[in-house]
């Protein structure tokens, strides 16, 4: 026979096992989990550098990044012009053409359309004079700006700095 | 021989086994040529299974090598043209054959009481089975499997808050890239045997409450049954042997038949081919996806979450369908609904595979519209089969008594 108090202390044991059980499993499985997590030499390829000192007004090029795209374009005096001049209109996703470059005849865009991660086609492809994504017909301006199509977001500005006059660095290490 | 089986059954009941579940399992006599698509798709699951284990004997998962292997593989091994076409067109053939499994199940209603769990059995083989194809066309390392793992894998940002680091940690790297290859040629392995175990127990649940049959009346296992074997087997060995015809002349007269050209070129991170298409079985379910494009910010996460609602709601199925007939043969307004449904799946696999702006019909319809309205009948089928029969707005036609 199993008195009452017998029966309410087996519950509290079946319960605490499971409960330790569960803990531990939860525990176990973390490692596991986390060997998904981009390893320690993808993350050593951080920084790409870039010299840009051959890159001639107008022309632009596209270097990997942390194995993606990105476009680093000498615009013409046209180009910051309009970029500028759009500052003002209504735009999908406000920002201003200054904030998104460090020097306004270079502009370092990651080449990676918002919508679903196409690579988009070079500046001068799209309406509004910029970058036209193939995939799902997003239009971008001269300041990488969405103004027609799916995407929710500006082409993204990686984090970039430069190094000297003719040296540019993509991205930051991380740790 | 009699005397090992003997020795054998004492210990382990395999002639019981093998008498209850196969030989004389009972079985409707009345069952017709869609009742064949089931078995089929057993048989193609172990013709992907064995084509699979010898083409991974010479593939080799890395993002400088996988293209070239698998152009050895067609050029150099013996008969490796032949296993990657079998592999390769094998996959096509098991979304045909379970495509009009799933569908034969709706139209005989075999989703109904008992049938639930069998059903729901069924439809998480069909999502692991996507997720297995998905992953077994990145493997080739072409333009459109990397282009399409980033597309499909970016979708997974659009959920809210964790979406890009999931990303990340899915790719295992900042990109596509060779973890992500790595780690998908895994679970490719893994996942078919993971179907083949959910298929036992897809049988187990189908063996514990029989099969349903055209009439979709519960029958008198005496009168209306006959022994699976030999009537059944012989049944669907010939069913086999058209398949096989059919598979055959693709394989060996035109084996690129659903492959794309663009995946002849090697994978290049740098550049995205112009127009990019998912194979041809998941083409509604892009449709699907691009068709949410008028939410503005939302419209990514709406479209993703419609495309999986699309499959998803196969699983509450069962409970939408409230009429007292199973059979879609006795009832008039859910058999134009169904009609209608199979009709927009082509519609919509038509419009997923053309480029999302550009196209339009004659220059008057945005393709768009098409898309949106193709969606709206998809799922409006599951609506309307629940208004009508919830609320007892369809007439049923007699049903046979026995068969």
């Amino acid at each position: 026979m199993v008195t009452e108090s017998e029966e309410g202390r087996r519950d509290f044991l079946l319960l605490a096992t499971s409960a330790v059980g569960a803990a531990g499993v939860a525990g176990a499985a973390w490692p596991f989990i986390k060997s998904w997590s981009p390893s320690s030499d993808v993350l050593s390829q951080a920084t790409t550098e870039v010299d840009i000192s051959s890159l001639a007004e107008g022309q632009m090029i596209t270097v990997p990044w942390q194995g993606k795209p990105v476009f680093v374009v000498h615009r013409t005096v046209t180009q910051i012009e309009l970029a500028r001049k759009d500052d003002t209109k209504s735009l999908p996703d406000p920002a201003k053409d200054a904030d998104r470059v460090k020097r306004p005849e270079f502009l370092v865009l990651l080449a990676l359309c918002p919508h679903l991660g196409c690579v988009p086609q070079p500046i001068g492809t799209g309406n509004y004079g910029g970058f036209l994504c193939p995939c799902h017909g997003s239009h971008y301006d001269t300041s990488g700006r969405i103004r027609q199509g799916p995407s929710p977001r500006n082409l993204q500005v990686p984090y970039y700095e430069f190094k000297d006059e003719k040296t540019l660095v993509i991205g930051k290490a991380t740790v | 021989m009699s005397k090992i089986m003997e020795w054998v059954d004492a210990r382990l009941p395999v002639t019981a086994l093998l008498k209850s579940q196969a030989t004389e399992y009972p079985t409707p006599k009345n069952l017709n040529y869609w009742w064949n698509f089931g078995s089929l798709a057993l048989f193609v699951l172990i013709i992907m299974i064995a084509s699979g284990l010898f083409l991974a004997m010479h593939y080799k998962a890395d993002a400088n090598q996988s293209f070239d292997v698998v152009e050895h593989i067609m050029r150099d091994v013996h008969f490796g043209w032949l296993l990657r076409y079998l592999h390769a067109n094998g996959a096509s053939f098991f979304f045909v054959v379970v495509y009009i499994h799933i569908l034969r199940g709706m139209y005989y209603g075999s989703y109904r009481k008992p049938r639930e769990i069998l059903w729901w059995f069924g439809v998480t083989l069909f999502l692991i089975m996507m997720g297995t194809a998905f992953m077994g066309y990145v493997l080739p390392w072409g333009q459109m499997s990397y282009w399409g793992a980033a597309v499909i894998t970016n979708l997974m940002s659009a959920i809210p808050l964790i979406g890009e680091d999931l990303v990340v940690w899915i790719w295992g790297g900042f990109a596509v890239g060779d973890p992500t290859l790595n780690r998908f040629f895994a679970l490719h392995f893994l996942l078919p045997l993971v179907i083949f175990g959910l298929a036992i127990l897809h049988l187990w649940a189908l063996h514990a409450v029989h099969s349903n049959n055209p009439v979709g009346i519960d029958l008198d296992e005496e009168k209306d049954c006959i022994p699976f074997h030999p009537y059944y087997t012989i049944k669907d060995l010939y069913g086999m042997g058209v398949f096989l015809i059919v598979f055959c002349a693709v394989v060996f007269f035109v084996p690129n038949l659903f492959l794309e050209p663009d995946n002849y070129i090697p994978a290049n991170p740098m550049q995205t081919p112009a127009h990019i298409v998912p194979e041809w079985y998941f083409l509604p379910f892009y449709a699907i996806l691009r068709s949410i494009d008028f939410l503005g910010p939302f419209s990514k996460l709406a479209g993703v979450v419609a495309m999986i609602g699309a499959i998803a709601i196969l699983f509450i199925l069962p409970f939408l369908d409230r009429s007292p007939v199973r059979c879609f043969r006795y009832r008039p307004l859910s058999r134009q609904l169904f009609w209608i449904f199979v009709v927009d799946c082509f519609l919509l696999g038509w419009v997923g595979y053309n480029p999302a702006d550009a196209v339009t019909l004659d220059g008057a319809l945005p393709l768009t519209v098409v898309g949106r309205t193709g969606t709206a009948i998809y799922f409006g089928y599951f609506v309307l089969l629940w208004v009508i029969t919830a609320f007892d707005i369809e007439k049923h036609s007699p049903v046979p008594k026995s068969i």
